[in-house]
């Protein structure tokens, strides 16, 4: 088979507050033979926030990015939910309406860039689902998770709206009962934790101005996954990781429950079951005790 | 042309949420194992149910063809408008074991039938009506150019079931929270040229109550069985505070501008500066953790960060792009 290729986006969020996930992505891409050119000329995609203010200004950017990746003639892999969803979503909406595509092509030729459409934007998760094949990752795991309960959760902007993830990814994933992260933690050796928050919302984007809401929905997908008798939780989104790790003395108190668990990024558990150290996979980086290895 | 269309049934089991406000402490489930053809409907199983099994059986619907709104429901925790619902979709989605539920089980009256009081106050607080001097014996039509129809983005289209407001986590946590279906309401009629309310995007840019609290989780977009896309309309009265100059000068609007400010600066986002640009003083309250997190290596400093490359045309293309001030 083709050795695979993408243009990485990191987002910014791999590079300062979660560096172990770039880490975990560098060293697990390395295991899987995937080939990750990193777009260092990529400027934040606003993180959903930007377009609140500047609508234009965020499609402009965007499609810069996804300029960068058409250059290298490659698909742009995201490791970020919200990531994905800018991105996929300024491509959505450049693709079908040449009329805005041409207005942002006017701003990117003044930097001698132009927007094409002609590379697809997906996420890693999905990358190594869509692309890679679990049957293949099943045969390079040399450390089966088996003796775990695993939660995973998915994150808002993987799955919703569906009608846009499902345009991006192959795999059509159904937002009421998303199974692409389960068939990961199944892939790994593991078992996967069913309950009711897995596809809920973290609370990140109002951290800042509704820290009790933002709370809340922390401490409710804990204690989802601790009822649900899970050793521990995944997520292939930094900025559910950075809520579900670091979050956890407001979310219980907000709650009313102590809650906290493990929380690994998926590149960290995929990285554990191919044979990858702790330290290769920046498990020291976490906030909430990461006390099973 | 004949293409042959085949009726096909399954058996599915359906738990059904029983509950009578003035008789029952508790609310309990009724199981009920039905053939459902291909052909049915969510609503042809409430009917079904009522008729053969149990008349007490309370549910609300009127015009059964997705207009009326009042047969909302969750199936399997998805809020759908069961006229409209076909069966077949659910059991593709969920499988031949069904949970049949109201909107909201808080707010459960009878069976299906929810007390739906906080929905239509919250309709009620964003002026759901044109605000417009009126000259009462008019000489021509007040006409909408069809391009200014347009701007209404089908919002108008709301048939108010509710779905996205009972789906919605916000308005579970913060009662103040107007919800998705209010805001495509503020929405539908900001964005109509006739309009002119003072007070209407004030309104809805008021924390708490307003759109800044959205915690942009898709639900609502998600559920929409117009697809209205209430989430859309919410980023566009975000859009529109800015351009009518209603924007408050509190930490989420700092939040969604300090990205820009970040972007010029570094091409990437600085963390640190994001969060002390929206909080300014109140950062303090971040520092436990921030400390936490400094111990971990999860803290860059701002002389540590790797801006982007080429940011002098990200830089150009700020200056020549921004249609936003704050
Ligand atoms: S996107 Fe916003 S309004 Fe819509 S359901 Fe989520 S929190 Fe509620
Ligand atoms: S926006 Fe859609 S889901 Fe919400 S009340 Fe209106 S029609 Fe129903
Ligand atoms: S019965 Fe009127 S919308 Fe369903």
């Amino acid at each position: 088979m083709k050795k695979l290729k993408y243009a990485l986006f990191t987002g910014c969020t791999a590079k300062q507050s979660t560096p172990e996930q770039m880490m975990s992505t560098m060293a697990v891409a390395d295991k899987l033979g995937i080939e990750l050119v990193e777009l260092t000329e990529a400027s934040c995609c606003g993180a959903s926030h930007l377009q609140d203010y500047d609508d234009f200004l965020s499609l402009v950017l965007n499609a810069r990015n996804i300029a960068y990746a058409e250059k290298h003639e490659l698909t742009m892999v995201t490791i970020c939910n919200t990531c994905q969803l800018n991105t996929a979503m300024t491509k959505q909406r450049l693709d079908n309406n040449e009329e805005l595509k041409a207005k942002v092509n006017e701003k990117l030729a003044e930097v001698g860039l132009e927007y094409k459409g002609t590379s697809a934007v997906t996420h890693f998760l999905y990358a190594i689902i869509d692309d890679f094949g679990l049957d293949r990752l099943k045969e390079m795991v040399v450390t089966p998770l088996s003796q775990f309960n695993i939660a995973p959760f998915y994150g808002c902007h993987n799955i919703r709206p569906s009608e846009l993830q499902n345009e991006t990814h192959k795999t059509a994933e159904n937002p009421y009962n998303p199974t692409s992260l389960d068939d990961l933690i199944i892939a790994c050796g593991g078992e996967s934790v069913d309950y009711d928050e897995k596809n809920k919302c973290c609370g990140f984007h109002v951290e800042l101005q509704a820290p009790h809401t933002a709370a809340v929905l922390t401490g409710n997908a804990i204690a989802g996954a601790m009822d649900g008798n899970a050793d521990w939780m995944v997520t292939p989104c930094p900025l559910c990781h950075l809520k579900l790790d670091t979050q956890t003395a407001h979310a219980s108190e907000a709650i009313g429950r102590e809650v906290e668990l493990p929380v690994l990024h998926m590149q960290q558990m995929l990285g554990l079951a191919l044979g990858c150290t702790p330290a290769e996979l920046g498990l020291n980086h976490h906030l909430a005790k990461v006390d099973f290895i | 042309m004949s293409t042959e269309h085949k009726i096909t049934t399954q058996k599915v089991n359906f738990k059904v949420f029983r509950f009578n406000a003035d008789e029952d402490y508790l609310p309990y489930y009724e199981n009920y194992d039905m053939e459902v053809t291909s052909e049915e409907v969510v609503l042809d199983i409430l009917n079904r149910i009522k008729w053969d099994h149990d008349g007490s059986f309370s549910y609300r619907r009127s015009c059964r063809h997705g207009i009326c709104g009042a047969c909302a429901i969750k199936v399997n925790g998805r809020s759908t408008l069961a006229c409209k619902e076909s069966m077949n979709d659910m059991v593709a989605l969920f499988g031949k074991e069904l949970v049949i539920e109201p909107l909201s089980i808080k707010r459960a009256v009878k069976d299906m039938v929810i007390d739906k009081a906080d929905f239509w106050e919250k309709h009620d607080a964003i002026t759901p009506y044109l605000v417009a001097e009126i000259d009462e014996n008019p000489t021509t039509e007040n006409l909408v150019s069809p391009k200014d129809a347009q701007k209404l983005d089908e919002a108008d289209l709301c048939i108010q079931c509710g779905a996205c407001h009972y789906a919605c986590p916000v308005v579970e946590i913060n009662e103040d929270f107007f919800g998705p279906a209010a805001f495509a309401a503020a929405y539908r009629f900001e964005a109509d040229v006739r309009d002119n309310s003072e007070s209407r995007l004030k309104d809805v840019n008021e924390e708490r109550q307003g759109v800044w609290d959205c915690v942009k989780c898709f639900e609502c977009a998600q559920v929409c069985p117009k697809d209205i896309d209430p989430i859309g309309k919410i980023t566009k009265l975000h859009q529109m505070a800015f351009q009518e100059g209603v924007a408050n000068n509190n930490v989420a609007v700092r939040h969604a501008v300090g990205f820009k400010k970040s972007i010029v600066k570094n091409g990437v986002l600085d963390e640190g500066g994001l969060v002390l640009y929206s909080e300014g003083p109140a950062i303090v309250k971040h520092l436990p953790v921030a400390f936490k997190m400094f111990t971990k290596g999860k803290i860059v400093p701002p002389w540590g960060i790797t801006k982007s490359e080429n940011l002098d045309e990200i830089q150009k293309l700020v200056k020549s792009s921004s249609t936003a001030k704050f």
